[in-house]
């Protein structure tokens, strides 16, 4: 196994009594594209600023290219961040932003001026080498702070939420953008978000976290389809999650009760009477009005709603939560207050162990 | 006028009014300084009564040794001061802006303390320990009295200056590969290069007007320019005197005037280009 | 490649070492300067003049190091009391002129666009660069027996005789004013400023007439600024000695030419001790006033 560019060893950080980062272990290999996800405060833009260095981790152990970073200063590591706000120099160019990095290396001059060029029109920001950074536009902004960062040549680029404070459109257009320049340069990128969908279009992996855990770290894929807590199977994507006990285990197929009634779902290594819970994407589920195989879930229409390309029906269970089931058109039959019962495709449902407290 | 509503006409009634009440007040404030000017060029020893028209004064000043004498002693005075305030102010506000530590709550507080209290408690309770531990007065003892009450207006004018994103602007730097000095030389002092500048501008007029400290605590040599024109008063002021304050104020506000001219110059080169 | 040195100890060694490259020396280096400073020349020598004011004084002025409360029983006699309430009511009567004077003005500006709102700023400041005694001067050469103003009052007839207001109280309230407005209008113009436009519009959308809005929504709002005003002109106004000396011609005595006479040729350094500490508890009072309602930080002062 190669040698991981970026390794965390049992990494812990406190602020005063608060635990924010906990026993977190992470290898990132060299080149991968790996996304830190999760809500706010869930400790991932700390794990980002422990590996540049602006945060001392409490314990553990940090590597960058095997080698341990502790006594190690910002400016010594060969790591660089494109910050949530760009924090581009107010007071210098875009020439001069983009410069400063191999101006303090104190590289000659028509060197600098060479590769600075270089590297603005890799981000297309050609032309724009005396604006100062309070006349460029967000989008503008971002390309500099990517480009300041770059110049470098950086092991690892650290972004933190660096789309954030983007419109819609453009940070649709920067994710792609910057998923093609880390193709072409090939440097490993981290990166911070808490939006779900960013982190599925772009990386090559996921790392969700909540409340300084590591839920879960797989690709986009596994991630979305195979949800390992029920805190991943929750945040990514929408998801009806039932709490319940294994009644009955018949092969791969488990037999649960929960609140609602019964249901069907497919999964190994449960034992009879284990609490679990079953996660099962909107656009799964399925009505009928007589009883499917498998399934006891009786539920009420509530409401529809109208999302453009497809449309959300809100349900109520037996027990009072509500749960949704989207589709492309609306079924013209079913009438809010309708009794339905719901099941679905036990291939469908992900099974998930209930977290060890 | 026929076509205004009640409320237009309110309005504009108003407005009017309100001019005129400025015009008032700048009348008021403005007052002083012209008589001052006017009397530059009173034909006439002592400035009692006007009695004719002169310019001999601007020429005669420069040959008034005790007024040349204060005058330069006063400027290498709130040079010093000027000197000393921002680079102490500078570092202070960035400290107490940035650190947490024990003492910064006092620090703060203590820092109000020339700023509210009347100059002259300060420059008695100065005054005082300074006779007590043989402290000679002279340069030195104003010097102090100054910085003492300009280091304060110095770290209040920076530290307002200093945006809360600083510190991510430092670390953007050092993240680049610069350390903690190079940081602070290119990025720290730069951005907050309007604030010490602002703080430069205000350590130097409250030193160079400032009459109280440097009236307790000069020594029986030497003496600033206020500190003159204060022992003048009871003889009456030469119009000599008015004289060199129409030049000062005429060399500020010239000072300002360009200053301003430049920084609208470079914000329109950078927007230009 | 492989340094399994997890040593707790070890990493707790190296952080603390960190820790102070990284906080204690810059904090020591950036905030060092000022802290010893301010205590230097700012809590050493308060704390001294409030032990002097309980000393004696010797017979040929010296301060003889008995304690004593002679100073403060001194500040009860006729002549001193009547001086110390005689500064309090110029102080008083020239902030609340200022007040009056200033908030109409602050407001006129406040109201402007930012870029005219700040040259008239400027304009106020302007004539603050000049010699704060030159400007007093000009008050006494307008206001002389034979200057200006008389002769054109006795020009217009209004009066037969000159009036005499050199040296009179009320010279020197003037002085005081016109040296005084602008401690006035800047904080109160800085809280007039922040105050959002929207505020008062819904207060009249709500119903209230042009004077309700003020006394409702403006005023409480812009009470920060107001308590500011007042401290930055009261405080400097009770203490002041140099209005007095330019247009009082030393006939006008308040606490700040009694405390400069006691360091001068009176020599009682106990009593103009006592009189500062005097002036330090107003101050003090005001101040404690002020943190019930209002950050200290937050006070404009420039």
């Amino acid at each position: 196994m190669p040698e991981s560019i970026v390794s965390l060893i049992d990494v812990e950080k406190r602020f005063g009594s608060n635990l924010v980062v906990r026993k977190m272990n992470m290898e990132i290999q060299e080149g991968e594209f790996l996304t830190l996800l999760g809500p706010s405060g869930c400790g991932k833009t700390t794990t980002l600023r422990m590996i540049a260095g602006f945060e001392d981790a409490t314990s553990g152990i940090i590597k960058v290219q095997g080698e341990r970073v502790e006594n190690k200063e910002p400016y010594q590591r060969d790591v660089n961040t494109v910050f949530q706000n760009y924090a581009l120099f107010p007071h210098m160019t875009v020439f001069d932003n983009v410069a400063y990095g191999l101006t303090i290396k104190k590289v000659p001059k028509d060197e600098i001026r060479r590769r600075v060029t270089e590297m603005l029109s890799l981000v297309q920001l050609t032309g724009y080498e005396s604006r100062k950074p309070d006349a460029l536009s967000g989008g503008q902004k971002q390309r500099v702070a990517i480009a300041r960062a770059l110049i470098n040549n950086p092991k690892v680029l650290l972004l933190d939420e660096p789309l954030g404070a983007l419109d819609l459109k453009l940070r649709k257009q920067m994710q792609l953008e910057l998923k093609r320049l880390q193709r072409k340069l090939g440097i490993t990128f981290v990166y911070v978000t808490h939006d779900q969908e960013e982190a599925l279009t772009m990386s090559d992996r996921i790392a969700v976290m909540n409340g300084g855990v590591i839920e879960q770290l797989d690709t986009p894929r596994e991630i979305y389809d195979r949800p390992r807590t029920r805190f991943v199977a929750g945040f990514i994507g929408e998801s009806n999650i039932f709490d319940g006990v294994v009644r009955a285990v018949e092969g791969d197929l488990l037999r649960v009760e929960c609140p609602a009634g019964l249901l069907t779902t497919r999964g190994e290594g449960f034992q009879v009477g284990e609490e679990m819970h079953v996660s099962i994407r909107p656009e799964y589920l399925e009505l009928s009005n007589g009883q499917a195989e498998g399934f006891d879930l009786p539920a009420t229409v509530k409401d529809f709603t109208y999302m453009g390309t497809v449309v959300k029906t809100a349900l109520d269970l037996s027990d009072g939560t509500e749960i949704k089931l989207s589709r492309f058109e609306q079924d013209e039959r079913l009438r809010e207050g309708d009794p339905v019962r719901v099941f679905w495709d036990p291939d469908k449902s992900v099974a998930i162990k209930k977290a060890q407290a | 006028m026929a076509n205004l509503t009640k409320v237009q006409r309110r309005r504009k009634t108003l407005g009017v009014l309100g001019d005129l009440y400025a015009i008032l007040i700048y009348t008021v404030l403005y007052i002083p300084v012209v008589v001052m000017m006017i009397f530059s060029f009173n034909d006439q020893r002592y400035n009692y009564y006007w009695s004719g028209f002169t310019t001999q004064w601007y020429g005669k000043l420069f040959g008034n040794h005790a007024l040349m004498d204060s005058l330069w002693y006063s400027i290498v005075i709130a040079v010093l001061a000027t000197v000393i305030s921002v680079v102490v102010g500078t570092l202070g506000a960035l400290g107490l802006k940035r650190y947490e530590f024990r003492m910064k709550k006092f620090i703060n507080g203590m820092i109000f303390i020339p700023i509210i209290v009347p100059e002259i408690v300060l420059a008695v309770a100065l005054l005082i320990i300074f006779m007590n531990v043989g402290f000679a007065l002279g340069m030195g003892s104003i010097l102090i009295g100054h910085c003492t009450f300009c280091i304060p207006y110095a770290v209040v004018t920076i530290k307002g200056r200093i945006s809360g994103d600083g510190n991510t602007l430092e670390e953007a730097s050092m993240d680049l590969g610069a350390n903690r000095i190079q940081t602070f030389c290119r990025v720290t002092l730069p951005s907050i290069m309007p604030g010490v500048m602002s703080a430069a501008f205000l350590s130097f007029t409250l030193s160079i007007d400032d009459v109280v400290m440097s009236n307790m605590l000069s020594g029986a040599k030497n003496t600033t320019l206020p500190v003159l024109i204060l022992s003048m008063n009871k003889s009456g002021v030469t119009p000599d005197v008015n004289a060199l304050t129409t030049i000062m104020i005429l060399v500020i506000v010239a000072c300002m005037l360009l200053s301003n001219a430049v920084k609208a110059a470079l914000r329109k080169r950078s927007q230009a280009a | 490649m492989s340094t399994h040195i997890n040593d707790t100890a070890d990493l707790q060694a190296i952080s603390r070492k960190r820790d102070v490259r990284r906080k204690t020396i810059p904090a020591l280096a950036q905030a060092g300067p000022v802290s010893v400073w301010m205590i230097l020349f700012v809590t050493l020598p308060m704390l001294f003049i409030i032990y002097i004011s309980f000393m004696s004084r010797g017979v040929f002025g010296d301060v003889v190091y008995e304690f004593s409360t002679e100073s403060y029983q001194t500040l009860l006699d006729a002549t001193y009391f009547k001086v110390i309430l005689k500064s309090l009511q110029v102080a008083l009567f020239t902030t609340v002129l200022c007040l009056l004077l200033g908030y109409p003005f602050a407001y006129y500006i406040a109201r402007k666009p930012p870029e005219t709102a700040s040259r008239l700023i400027m304009l106020i400041m302007i004539p603050f660069w000049t010699n704060s005694l030159m400007r007093l001067n000009s008050w006494l050469l307008l206001f002389q027996t034979s200057g200006p103003v008389n002769n054109f009052l006795q020009w217009a007839g209004i009066v037969d005789a000159p009036i005499t207001f050199v040296y009179t109280d009320g010279l020197v309230v003037l002085g005081m004013i016109t040296n005084m407005l602008p401690f006035a209008v800047l904080p109160l113009y800085s809280s007039i400023e922040k105050l959002q436009k929207s505020l008062l519009e819904a207060s009249s959308d709500l119903g209230a007439t042009p004077r309700e809005t003020f006394f409702r929504v403006t005023l409480p709002l812009t009470f920060p600024g107001i308590f500011s005003a007042v401290i930055l002109v009261f405080i400097p106004s009770l203490g002041i000695y140099t209005v007095s000396d330019m247009l009082g011609g030393g006939k006008v005595l308040y606490i700040g030419n009694i405390i400069k006479n006691q360091f001068g040729a009176i020599r009682n350094w106990p009593l103009g001790a006592a009189l500062s500490v005097l002036l330090l508890v107003i101050t003090g009072a005001l101040i404690f006033l002020y943190t019930r309602f209002a950050k200290l930080e937050d006070m404009e002062v420039v």
